[in-house]
């Protein structure tokens, strides 16, 4: 396919996913932000003056990086298993697949299509968070970077779970069973500094906790983790969920029979 | 002459076991309006479905136009273009978006892309429905939608399955005009029916597909020629004599009714002497018809064959 024919290709998929989100923009962008909107007014604001300072700063400016990125992760992953597994299901896919767009391109273009949401939610979210709290981006290329990569790697997750999927209950699962509790447990709301031995341990088996703690350095300029070693996880993440997203589809994996 | 797909020992096995293909050879050229017709579960859908990318074959091989589906699919891809049995694009999306997004998919710059989407949408009456959703579409409205979104790209193959399934007399007999007519301008086009007087009426060649093998690959003349006799059924408008019997050899006549008479008619014999006996007679002949469907008696006695 020449390049032109591609960079359409996927231009068409992008516009696509942007143009679905945004249609049921009542389901997609202003539920996230009420959500998030109430953990800042409970938990930020109303437990949170009673519980002071958390990591060296007010609780509520300590829980808005990991609030962000919250719904950043959440979006870019449900658009992208919600979306792709509704094409799976009303057979609009076969559109894409009997089309001679590349794999590596119908992929990239979820991806952004997920990013896309991902993003646009993180940003109500962030102007949101301006009601409550000052902030001061402290790094703005880490802050800027590391929710772009992490927005992908959910965007791929969202993609392989969408591949495997059968029905709608199948794309509900992992976010309830294995996103959220990774989330909830990946320092948003709390420090590391807080927690035994073990569960420190534990906490650094959980690769949101990296992605959590590395925006919070970004804004605020202090985290519990290695900046170098996060961005390492995350773009391995990137490079090994990628390859398997493509693999998949070069087998035809809950696409093909 | 160029072949436009050729299908070599294509064997397709599901994962529950069932041997759908079972090394089916087929060659269609280029220009040809081919028909493949076989019962439910024959084999029809998968063999389209490993053309297109859509099924994953066994073993066998596919070429369209001289070019391998596995080791050219860009190629291939952009050469044809296929309408599925079932509807498959979101219900949730305008007309026109589903025809655009397509173009979109193989390539068509934007502005190429709108003229080819309203060239298809008015050719196939789809036009003035352009910004509704197509959840809104009867059902032959979204046939319609799918050939439109087919040949947005303007491929030398179309593919059909099943494309008048479901679909009234009056808009099956329109898509066949509208077929005929891109046919005639070049387009090679593959039918699968369950249609055989549709079959019938557009298909130069034809091959009968049944229990994954085909049962029969030839030309729509030759195989019509295979039938040795042909039944009427005429209407008079005076009652038949008792004892009225036709001069003719290897014409049998068969009283059904006072003025209701069925004829079966020998291969090479005409017709004419049938209304001329009826003449001398002074019966007048006020209507007839064919009793059976031709291609049906063929197709049902070649799937006997292989049964």
């Amino acid at each position: 396919m020449l390049t032109n024919h591609k960079y359409i290709a996927f231009e068409t998929i992008v516009i696509k996913e942007v143009r679905r989100f945004a249609r049921i923009w009542v389901q997609t962008l202003v539920p996230p932000a009420i959500t998030i909107g109430l953990y800042f007014v409970i938990f930020g604001n109303l437990v949170g003056r009673r519980i002071g300072e958390m990591g060296g700063f007010q609780y509520m400016e300590f829980i808005v990086p990991g609030l962000i990125m919250m719904s950043v992760i959440q979006n870019s992953y449900s658009n992208v298993v919600s979306s792709f597994f509704s094409h799976k299901f009303q057979r609009s896919v076969e559109e894409l697949l009997v089309s001679p767009v590349p794999n590596y391109i119908i992929l990239s273009g979820f991806i952004v299509g997920g990013m896309a949401r991902g993003l646009a939610v993180g940003t109500i979210v962030t102007l949101m968070s301006l009601f409550f709290a000052d902030l001061e981006i402290q790094n703005l290329f880490i802050t800027v970077s590391v929710v772009l990569l992490t927005s992908i790697v959910f965007a791929l997750a969202g993609f392989i779970n969408a591949l495997f999927a059968n029905s709608f209950d199948d794309i509900s699962i992992i976010p309830t069973f294995v996103l959220t509790p990774l989330i909830y447990l990946g320092g948003v709301f709390y420090s590391v500094e807080l927690l035994p031995p073990f569960w420190k341990l534990v906490s650094a088996l959980n690769p949101i906790f990296y992605m959590v703690n590395t925006f919070r350095y970004g804004i605020l300029g202090s985290s519990d983790v290695d900046i170098v070693w996060a961005f390492f996880i995350l773009v391995v993440f990137i490079v090994v969920l990628f390859s398997s997203c493509i693999m998949l589809l070069r087998r035809g994996t809950g696409l093909r029979s | 002459m160029t072949i436009a797909i050729s299908i070599q020992n294509l064997v397709k096995t599901y994962a529950n076991g069932f041997e759908a293909l079972k090394g089916i050879s087929l060659e269609v050229e280029q220009g040809d309006f081919f028909a493949l017709l076989g019962p439910n579960g024959a084999g029809k859908s998968t063999t389209i479905g490993v053309i297109s990318t859509l099924v994953n074959k066994t073993s066998g091989s596919v070429e369209v136009f001289g070019k391998n589906v596995d080791t050219h699919s860009y190629e291939t891809k952009l050469d044809f273009g296929v309408v599925p049995q079932e509807v498959n694009f979101s219900q949730f999306e305008k007309v026109r978006d589903i025809v655009m997004t397509q173009a979109g998919y193989y390539g068509l710059p934007r502005k190429l892309a709108a003229e080819r989407c309203e060239k298809y949408l008015r050719k196939l009456g789809l036009w003035e429905k352009r910004d509704e959703r197509s959840r809104s579409l009867s059902g032959g409205m979204k046939r319609r939608l799918m050939i439109a979104r087919a040949l947005v790209h303007e491929p030398r193959l179309l593919i059909l399955d099943e494309p008048t399934a479901g679909v009234d007399i009056e808009l099956r007999r329109s898509m066949w005009e509208f077929l005929t007519e891109i046919n005639e301008n070049g387009t090679t086009i593959i039918l699968t029916t369950h249609y055989l007087e549709e079959a019938e009426q557009l298909c130069r060649n034809i091959a009968i597909i049944d229990e994954g093998k085909i049962v029969e690959n030839t030309s729509m003349r030759k195989l019509l020629k295979e039938l040795d006799s042909q039944v009427y059924i005429l209407e008079t408008n005076a009652q038949v004599p008792a004892g009225f019997s036709l001069k003719q050899d290897n014409m049998l006549l068969n009283i059904i009714d006072e003025n209701i008479i069925e004829v079966t008619v020998s291969g090479g014999q005409s017709v004419n002497s049938v209304f001329a006996e009826f003449s001398e007679a002074d019966i007048k002949i006020d209507s007839m018809r064919n009793k059976t469907n031709r291609l049906e008696q063929l197709f049902m006695s070649k799937l006997e064959g292989n049964g």
